[in-house]
């Protein structure tokens, strides 16, 4: 492992000029949107994938001969909380949850640390691509009146690049959003000094909040029209003006509902102000799968391997969701909603195959179901002439662990899989 | 719930019997891979393992075609049927507090890990104390009462913990906000190190007044008998070999400084818990004799695992260490096979090594590898049938048997959550009947007293709409282990739930958020 690490640097600085190419060969191609090709070559021009084909040759590329490994496309994990957050329990490492209820104008990619352990140690999964969120809350809304509905915008970032602007792939790639619930009732007694909250207290709250966001739409369209009347005294306001693109519809709403009646709220939310939305990290879905396949909205996963959230919920409904989802018909790919385990994406995505979704179905959502429902699948996702090469050489199916990942480029160029962990590795296994 | 849960648990848990699994892929763990192999179970215990074992008559056979077996799997870290906190938060030193007195035979927990293909545990106490408490080990044999889970003839434990939880408390006040309460000694690994010597060296003089009064005794005197004290006969059976030390730790110089303290005191470090940087002192800990029970791949949840690193397992494991793969976790213990096969990836370990890491090798650190861990003629019949390899992520558990009953039997399950849903759905619609019944008589009634007393019928006034009543089935809070407000327990990803063990939470009551 280390030796081909090594080798594949010396590769890496042959071909340093942008324009140069490389054809990766003696490999067997998973394109993920055709069929497999054995014995396939690869030529990567510019960073693009030039050509693909058994009997390819250039002249003047650096080839790659890959004799016996597999070559797919780089995994995209669509839900992390990567670059923004380096030891979650430190909060001084960590940037996530800005104070304020609507905050649609904060940028994930401008605080994402490119020297972050993190990219290294994630991308050394086979993971190209990552989203970053600017909230760490998973799917669940905090009840607090301050809590944030809209904590910014996500970015969709390349993990390879010296600064955030090389590495954004798509910047504003959805509007985060938490959705508000009414809590459940907590099983612990509250802190000493506040008075029990009703059902109905709780009720209400949530109500404010609906209408809080309703408010919230109202203005960004008035706002939308005001400035589309282009008169002279137009006040530009950076919160009202993030959300042109979602009452647009062009940037979709990441929204984080984890459980059946949020989940329906949402889509009569997205029905209402005319809006496209993608569910986040559902959980407890009940029967909204067939209601999310009418409408059409996808779903990023969170991840399979959690435990059931109620005591006689089967063992395996969370394994199960996935392929429960696929019956129904729901697009929708995968993601972990953290940064200490964004890493392990693939075997997230390998549970549900344990239990009953397709394998070729696992593996595009970790691939291609992400770039569709990002609108990125003109650029990344699958091994097709045109596409930035965002490529992993495996000597294996990359979401099984006892796989290794071999190699890897992103928009054709070579990475290193080195990274803290090897690092420490390599200096501490000789201690004499 | 409960009952409703442990029907199913009674109705699983058939007689032991003869059973023969055959034409399987045997994973023997210490004694190779058996292709088109058997397993004969007798009397609890494996039987025979090899090729064409013929059935004796009346043997239940399992078609394992296509299948694979493995041991039961073992966890060496679990706070799994802990019945409420896993700290008590009073003492640095609360060895006297015992796991056995607080075990849940009915946490659902129990049952999800058993799916999984987990048939034992170490269940521990948390990590705020240096000293925490005793400890136990269980098979997991759900719908059994809380003393049928105790492994028989397994050594009990203690719990030590190193490093940042068990100083926490020592911290000025509101330096972590949550924990604003009054300072408690230790506060610094130096504390840390020096409370288990205080604790060793009052052990070792309770120990020499218990030997001087009975040579008293044996001399025909009549000494006055010491003072009995239950915090320190625990550690009086650890310098004695009768008592397992599981330590909680992370960093290099606190694992070397607990080995020295040991060596110094006479006893001995069984394992090391999480010793995410024990590749750094891997000749230390082989040297001690200590085993190291590590996560698969966990890092970046707080500043002591900096220098952590997946590799760790495989670095320790090729300097002599005895390695094996925890859970800690509620979720994860669901599927250590999964874990294992990390270590392939991480450092390019065997799969028969890694496979070991989750069941000869725990089961050694527990000293219970006479018993389990392998599948070997004499040894208990824990074993789990898989549809694939278990380190395959695609692998799914079908069967898990413990001393050759089985536990876990995947159609079985399936039937049995139909009868459930079918149990909830009668009992719903009964609660509905007997709403509408009871509304009825309410009404007729009313309209008779209205009719005796001339009020005109007014049907609308009357309350029945009870809107406190919380009407969304979340708001019931019939599950005790996943918190209402925040779903799936994912004990990784909060930095205050990193590991069960975690003390960050304001009042440490609550299991798996410790």
């Amino acid at each position: 492992m280390r030796t081909s690490a090594l080798f594949l640097l010396a590769v890496a600085s042959a071909f340093a000029a942008e324009n140069d190419s490389l054809l990766i060969q003696n490999v067997t191609i998973h394109p993920v949107t055709s069929a497999d090709i054995a014995n396939g070559s690869v030529l990567i021009v510019d960073g693009k994938i030039a050509a693909i084909g058994t009997k390819l040759s250039a002249r003047g590329a650096k080839v790659y001969d890959g004799k016996g490994l597999h070559l797919y496309p780089g995994l995209i994990n669509a839900g992390t909380n990567v670059g923004l957050s380096e030891i979650s329990s430190i909060r001084d490492t960590v940037d996530l949850d800005e104070i304020g209820v609507f905050n649609p104008q904060l940028k994930a990619e401008v605080a994402f640390n490119p020297s972050s352990e993190h990219v290294q140690i994630v991308r050394a999964s086979g993971i190209t691509t990552v989203l970053s969120l600017p909230s760490s809350s998973g799917e669940e809304f905090s009840s607090a009146a301050d809590a944030p509905i809209i904590p910014g915008q996500a970015a969709l970032m390349h993990l390879n690049g010296w600064t955030w602007e090389d590495m954004g792939l798509k910047r504003g790639a959805a509007l985060d959003m938490l959705f508000p619930v009414i809590p459940s009732v907590p099983r612990r007694e509250p802190a000493a000094g506040t008075p029990p909250r009703t059902y109905t207290e709780l009720e209400r709250e949530y109500k404010v909040k609906l209408e809080q966001i309703a408010n919230f739409f109202e203005d960004a369209r008035r706002y939308a029209q005001a400035k589309a009347a282009g008169k002279p005294d137009f006040q530009p306001d950076p919160k009202l003006e993030a959300m042109i693109p979602v009452i647009e519809g062009k940037r979709p709403i990441l929204v984080r509902a984890g459980k059946e009646r949020a989940i329906k709220d949402a889509i009569e939310f997205a029905e209402k102000e005319k809006v496209k939305i993608i569910i986040a990290n559902p959980h407890d879905i009940g029967g909204t799968a067939e209601l999310l396949a009418r409408h059409g909205i996808p779903v990023v996963l969170g991840e399979t391997l959690t435990l059931p959230l109620k005591e006689d919920d089967p063992y395996d409904s969370q394994y199960a969701l996935p392929a429960h989802l696929f019956k129904a018909g729901v697009k929708f790919c995968f993601a972990t909603f953290d940064v200490e385990f964004a890493r392990n994406l693939p075997f997230q995505a390998a549970a549900a195959v344990a239990f009953d979704l397709p394998k070729d179905e696992a593996l595009k959502a970790v691939t291609i179901r992400a770039a569709e429902i990002f609108g990125v699948a003109d650029q990344i996702g699958s091994i097709e002439k045109g596409k930035l090469a965002d490529l992993i050489l495996t000597d294996g199916d990359p979401l099984e662990a006892t796989t290794s990942i071999k190699a890897e480029f992103i928009a054709g160029k070579s990475v290193s899989l080195e990274s803290r962990h090897t690092r420490l590795y390599d200096r501490w296994k000789d201690r004499p | 719930m409960r009952p409703a849960l442990l029907f199913i648990a009674l109705a699983l848990t058939a007689r032991a019997e003869t059973i023969l699994i055959r034409n399987a892929t045997v994973l023997t763990v210490t004694k190779g891979t058996i292709q088109n192999g058997g397993v004969l179970i007798q009397d609890g215990k494996v039987a025979a393992v090899g090729k064409n074992l013929t059935a004796p008559a009346g043997a239940t056979i399992v078609d394992g075609t296509g299948k694979f077996v493995s041991p039961g799997l073992i966890d060496c870290h679990s706070h799994t049927a802990v019945e409420g906190s896993v700290n008590e938060g009073s003492l640095s030193d609360s060895s006297m507090v015992n796991i056995a007195d607080v075990l849940d035979p009915s946490d659902i927990n129990i049952y999800r890990a058993l799916a999984g293909g987990l048939t034992v545990s170490n269940v521990l106490h948390g990590s705020a104390n240096a000293i925490g408490g005793q400890t136990i080990v269980i098979k997991l044999r759900w719908g059994r009462p809380a003393k049928d889970l105790i492994f028989e003839g397994a050594k009990p434990g203690i719990k030590f913990a190193l490093g940042e939880n068990p100083k926490r408390q020592g911290y000025p006040p509101d330096f972590f906000s949550a924990l604003a309460q009054e300072r408690r000694y230790p506060g610094t690994r130096l504390g840390v190190e020096d409370e288990i010597r205080e604790d060793f060296t009052q052990a070792k003089i309770y120990q020499t007044k218990w030997k001087l009064y009975n040579e008293g005794l044996a001399r025909g005197e009549h000494p006055i008998p010491p003072r009995r004290d239950l915090r320190l006969e625990p550690l009086v059976e650890v310098l004695e070999g009768k008592r397992y030390v599981h330590a909680h730790s992370y960093r290099a110089d606190e694992i070397l400084a607990l080995i020295r303290t040991a060596d110094e005191m006479g006893f001995k470090i069984r394992t090391f818990q999480h010793v995410l940087e024990g590749y750094k002192v891997a000749k230390e800990i082989a040297a001690h004799g200590a085993g190291a029970s590590t996560f698969s791949d966990w890092y970046g949840y707080k500043y002591e695992v900096i220098d952590a690193t997946p590799y760790n397992a495989a670095i320790m494991t090729r300097k002599g260490v005895v390695v094996s793969l925890n859970s800690d976790s509620d979720e994860l213990q669901r599927h250590l096979n999964w874990d294992a096969a990390k270590v392939v990836r991480y450092g390019g370990l065997t799969p028969d090594e890694a496979l070991a890491m989750v069941t000869i090798n725990p089961a050694k650190q527990l000293g219970i590898d006479d018993k389990v861990g392998s599948i070997e003629p004499g040894k208990s019949a824990d074993l789990v049938l898989y549809d694939k390899h278990p380190l395959s992520n695609y692998s799914k558990v079908l069967k898990v048997w413990i001393d050759g009953h089985q536990y876990f039997d995947l159609s079985q399950d399936l039937k049995d959550r139909e009868k459930l849903v079918a149990r909830k759905k009668e009992l719903g619609d009964k609660e509905k009947a007997d709403e509408e019944a009871a509304k009825k008589k309410a009404d007729a009634e009313k309209k008779e007293s209205d009719r005796k007393e001339g009020r005109p019928a007014n049907n609308e006034a009357k309350p029945t709409n009870n809107d406190a009543k919380p009407t969304n089935n979340d708001a019931k809070p019939t599950n005790n282990e996943a918190k209402p407000t925040a779903p799936p327990t994912k004990d990784k990803a909060n930095p205050n739930k990193d590991e069960a063990d975690e003390p960050t939470q304001p009042k440490p009551t609550e299991k798996g958020a410790l």
